[in-house]
């Protein structure tokens, strides 16, 4: 599969190294030129020598997008830093350039909801942190009940 | 009217004045907290502060109530999604967006969003005709919006003499947007058909001036054949 990635920050690059390792094709797109380097930490080759393609360009930016390969994509990845570019982007890819799949991450777990609903495939960090933190709560909380008598302190 | 203002900027600031003279209600959103400060000491309750991307920021201000809401902040995305959120969640009936950068323009209708306003539209209202010098002069290079007014004169060589407006192949990114002949300026419709000595103004993409250079200059320098 053809992936282009909008965004080459922590959460980008990683997704970018994962699946370029998987055998797909990577292209990613960052404002930023230095953010290419974030794209090699723990490669012994280059991105460009192990087959990944970098451009930099913003992603709103409709001829960016289009050297960054998105007119044959068959995945698109928002993962820039700003939820509202993220979603703006994630609809440009859906609307404009009708690429099959298209994923945007949004930190905002009221607009990743509603966003979803209309149809646009959202990840929401914040909602999974939530949900981790939660059932670390109920997980503690859950051993103190089972053992009232303070064995839970102890273990 | 409700009206929901977002972005107390100077445009904001002093639209959401003008609404509560016409005695309309107007809750203005503002997310920097110095700025909405500085804003409340005039509006008071009139201003709210929060971040009018998240939808309980939207819930508190009421938009489920409003009968309009205008996006006036200095972000294209945010405004675009402002308004999205607006018209199909909350079932808004008017929209207003800013645009600050015109080549947005284009996302903005793919989002549906409409209408919106540039700074550049209202600039172009405020130019007057000026009599040119001979070629391409800029009249106005508005950089943050990245766009330029300029002004031709048609000479006899002129490929474009003789044809109609309609016929023209303006480069993409450029838009023919007055005429002016004998003293008298005019929009061109299609089939106006362009003489020697008129004076054309043109608004366009910056880099865009060779090849509207192209196309207006003399013939046989590299004008494209009908």
């Amino acid at each position: 599969m053809f992936i282009v990635i909008v965004g080459c920050g922590r959460v980008g690059s990683s997704v970018a190294r994962g699946m370029l390792r998987e055998g797909h094709e990577v292209s990613c797109l960052d404002e930023d030129p230095e953010s290419h380097a974030r794209l090699e930490v723990g490669l012994e080759k280059s991105w460009e020598d192990l087959g990944g393609q970098f451009t930099v360009g913003a992603g709103l930016e409709t001829e960016a997008l289009e050297a960054a390969g998105i007119e044959g994509a068959d995945v698109f990845i928002a993962s820039t830093d700003g939820d509202n570019t993220n979603i703006v982007i994630a609809q440009i890819a859906q609307r404009r350039y009708d690429v099959p799949t298209v994923i945007a991450r949004v930190l905002d777990p009221l607009r990743a909801e509603w966003y979803e609903r209309q149809g646009l495939h959202t990840v929401c960090p914040t909602r999974v942190a939530i949900e981790m933190l939660e059932g670390a709560v109920r997980g503690s909380t859950g051993r103190a009940g089972a053992a009232p008598d303070g064995a839970a302190e102890v273990a | 009217m409700y009206i929901i203002v977002v972005g107390a900027g100077k445009v904001g600031w002093n639209l959401a004045r003008e609404l509560l003279d016409k005695q309309h209600e107007v809750t203005l959103i503002e997310s920097d907290r110095r700025r909405y400060l500085t804003v409340e000491q005039e509006l008071e309750h009139n201003v709210s502060y929060g971040d009018a991307s998240e939808l309980w920021v939207l819930e508190r201000a009421g938009i489920q109530r409003a009968d309009m809401v205008i996006a006036l902040t200095g972000d294209d995305e945010d405004n675009m999604l402002i308004c999205q959120v607006a018209k199909e969640k909350y079932l808004v009936e008017q929209i207003i967006a800013r645009v600050n950068n015109p080549r947005n323009r284009r996302h903005f209708d793919l989002l549906n969003i409409k209408p919106s306003v540039s700074a550049t539209d209202l600039i172009l209202r405020l130019l007057e005709h000026e009599v040119p010098e001979y070629g391409l002069v800029h009249l106005l290079d508005l950089q943050e919006e990245q766009l330029e007014i300029i002004e031709m004169l048609l000479g006899k060589d002129s490929a474009v003499t003789g044809r109609r407006v309609g016929d023209l192949q303006m480069p993409e990114g450029s838009l023919l947007i007055s005429v002016l002949r004998a003293g008298k300026g005019f929009v061109p419709s299609a089939d106006t058909v362009l003489e020697e000595g008129d004076e054309i103004l043109a608004v366009l993409d910056p880099g865009k001036e060779d090849d509207l250079k192209v196309l207006f200059g003399p013939e046989g320098n590299g004008a494209p054949s009908a």
